[in-house]
């Protein structure tokens, strides 16, 4: 399995849609191939087409405010006392988070198409958040599938999703998170694609979502790469990107520029969700060698028995808990292009705790597990390697669970 | 030796109806009582569609995600349901039996281990949900090698370019997806509508053997009786979930129930 260099990744797909010859694809019911040949139709149009570049540009840059910030983190440098540590914040965006890329460009690619309706499930509540921001900006009604685990502890967002006018759609299969939000959501889309848009909130899903996903949230490393060369002079000689990895979008986003450059040079360190320490119930396939099945239209490496029944997750972050992770991570893993590790929810409580203290950042759970890896292998490297960790969430929506795990004074 | 599919097909224009076929879940709400329920309805019934429970449905409605979650919980293994099929094909061989279900369900079997094993057990059929054309050309060929009737399914969203090239890939039973929904759904189109559908289908190949499922009731079922055959699964998983909430015997139940479909196509 090989990366091809001058073509964009999310374009290295087969005629099926998948990556190495077997990750992606489109695992959907018939009733779901016209509406996806339709939007990959659209999508591999628009993304030539000037015009529409430039309208996605002008939305990116003053309704989603780019380009977010990258700042050093002074202070947790000195305390780790090893490579500079440097955070692209890209939790300044509007609404909080990088779902926020994704969400313009489905909303931009359904109003092209003629749709009123879009419809998205949701996690931590930021793609579903972000969704409904997007849509109430770009006059369309807006559907949000949720597990009920999840509405009870991202209930900030939820509040958010009302009051922009969404509707939020509780979903009580499984174990009611994101995994059963998601197959909710595909099969409302089975039953109304004719008339509703649909985003998955993530690079996951069949391969033209991933697609779409991969090229929305990329205009992080594009901010990236010129902020990089307007601090240094050039892109860094020792550039370390750290991000959490939950279905992979914003760590996708983040490492897109930068994936023709040598891994010596420029090295990707994705951080899973561990879960509770010494639970079994992990959110890492990649890091604990989960097998590859097919999970929402796409074959990955994803927690399963071995009948082929995927397994419930457990994590402290709603946006890392999905039994599946991105055909885009699993090609970058087996073409050895990034590396992929976890943290459990006490060691990403520990770095939020670390981060704050020192910094004027408040991390959300999700990229405090990125902080968590970053913070502990800085410590070994030299100082001249920037470290990069993506703050790709504020905690705002976390607030209860911080609460209640590290008390009132860290809220 | 032809498939016992294509004779139930034959058998039930002979008698100048619909063939009728239905849709449990293999291991609702027990092992043995799915397998009960298959022998009681057995004699009614053309075909038998035997779902194979999977935890992350993403075209099925609640009426078999309920099903098949408490056919999960209650245990089920793959393995457990080519027993119940070999069981099943003990007490009736001639009754054809199509599983039903998702890719990965198969794929974690080994498609090949899969298909040794429905020979074994006797499996004329197979539905795979998730596997579309023409995604699933290699594994219908292979199916084909084992004489076992690998189901194309049509859609309403399924384009007439595409309609030729499926049907003219496909086996000699064709599943033709009423309407736009998950299985339950409430019909929302005209029967009449349903069936200009399936004319066009009818229209590229005659020789094809069209069914038509989901959304299909007590209460419709008699509207298309024009078809080839026709599915009703999701008012049966509904049937032993009301039972059991009754404190009644699902396998009575659902033996009346499909009586009554039975009597409504005659």
């Amino acid at each position: 399995m090989r990366l091809k260099k001058g073509i964009p990744v999310i374009d290295q797909g087969d005629k099926l849609g998948f990556w190495g010859g077997k990750f992606g694809g489109n695992f959907v019911p018939e009733t779901l191939k016209k509406p996806i040949e339709d939007l990959e139709i659209l999508f591999n149009k628009l993304k030539k087409d000037k015009d529409f570049i430039s309208e996605r540009d002008k939305y990116f840059k003053n309704w989603v405010g780019s380009p977010t910030r990258f700042i050093k983190l002074e202070n947790l440098t000195k305390h780790v006392g090893g490579a500079q540590i440097w955070s692209k914040v890209v939790s300044d965006a509007n609404g909080g988070a990088h779902k926020i890329y994704n969400a313009t460009v489905h909303c931009l690619l359904a109003k092209r198409s003629g749709k009123k309706v879009i419809c998205g499930d949701t996690g931590a509540g930021y793609a579903g958040k972000m969704l409904s921001m997007a849509a109430k900006k770009f006059g369309l009604k807006c559907k949000i599938f949720m597990g009920a685990k999840d509405i009870k502890r991202q209930q900030p967002n939820v509040r958010a999703m009302k009051k922009n006018g969404a509707e939020v759609v509780p979903v009580y299969s499984g174990s009611q998170t994101l995994v059963d939000a998601v197959s909710e959501c595909m099969r409302y889309w089975v039953a109304n694609c004719d008339k509703v848009a649909m985003c998955v909130g993530s690079t996951v899903g069949p391969a033209i979502f991933v697609r779409i996903c991969g090229w929305s949230t990329s205009q992080i490393s594009r901010e990236l790469k010129t902020q990089l060369v307007e601090e240094f002079g050039s892109i860094p000689k020792k550039l370390k990107l750290y991000n959490c990895v939950g279905g992979g979008s914003s760590s996708f986003g983040f490492w897109n520029e930068f994936i023709d450059y040598d891994k010596k040079q420029c090295e990707f360190i994705g951080v899973e969700a561990g879960g509770p320490r010494n639970s079994k119930k992990h959110a890492a396939p990649l890091t604990f060698g989960s097998k590859i099945g097919i999970l929402h239209g796409a074959a990955q490496y994803v927690n399963q028995n071995t009948d082929g029944q995927i397994e419930e997750t457990e994590s402290i972050s709603a946006g890392l808990d999905y039994p599946g992770i991105s055909p885009l991570h699993c090609f970058l893993k087996d073409t050895k292009r990034a590396r992929y590790t976890a943290a459990s929810d006490e060691e990403a409580l520990n770095a939020y705790k670390v981060v704050t203290k020192f910094e004027k950042l408040r991390p959300s759970l999700e990229p405090s597990h990125a902080f968590s890896v970053a913070i502990s292998e800085s410590r070994k490297l030299s100082k001249d390697t920037i470290v990069v960790v993506n703050s790709c969430g504020d905690a705002y929506k976390d607030r209860e669970i911080i609460k209640r795990r590290l008390g009132e004074k860290y809220v | 030796m032809s498939n016992p599919i294509s004779h139930a097909f034959k058998k039930a224009k002979s008698e100048n109806r619909p063939a009728l076929l239905t849709y449990t879940v293999a291991g609702d709400s027990s092992k043995k009582q799915s397998l009960e329920i298959l022998k009681s309805i057995s004699k009614k019934v053309d075909i038998l569609e035997v779902g194979v429970p999977h935890n992350t449905p993403v075209a099925d409605g609640s009426q078999i995600q309920t099903s098949s979650y408490r056919a999960i919980k209650n245990g089920i293994k793959v393995n457990d349901i080519f027993k119940i099929v070999n069981d099943f094909k003990k007490f009736d061989k001639n009754k054809p039996v199509i599983l039903m279900g998702y890719y990965n369900m198969i794929f974690q079997y080994g498609e090949n281990n899969f298909l040794i094993k429905c020979k074994r057990s006797g499996v004329n059929g197979l539905i795979v949900v998730d596997l579309p054309w023409p995604e699933n050309k290699k594994f219908a060929n292979k199916c084909k090698k084992k004489s076992i009737f690998f189901i194309q399914l049509l859609s309403p969203t399924t384009t007439k370019n595409r309609l030729k090239k499926i049907i003219k890939d496909s086996h000699e039973m064709i599943y033709f997806i009423s309407m736009l929904s998950t299985t339950g759904g409430k019909l929302k189109v005209s029967s009449k509508e349903i069936l200009f559908n399936y004319n066009k289908i009818k229209k590229i190949n005659s020789k094809k053997k069209v069914v038509i499922g989901f959304g299909i009731t007590e209460k419709t079922i008699k509207s298309l009786k024009k078809a080839d055959g026709l599915v009703v699964g999701s008012a049966i998983c509904k049937e032993i979930t009301n039972s059991i909430k009754n404190r009644q015997n699902p396998v009575t139940n659902v033996y009346n129930v499909v009586n009554r479909l039975k009597n409504k196509i005659k």
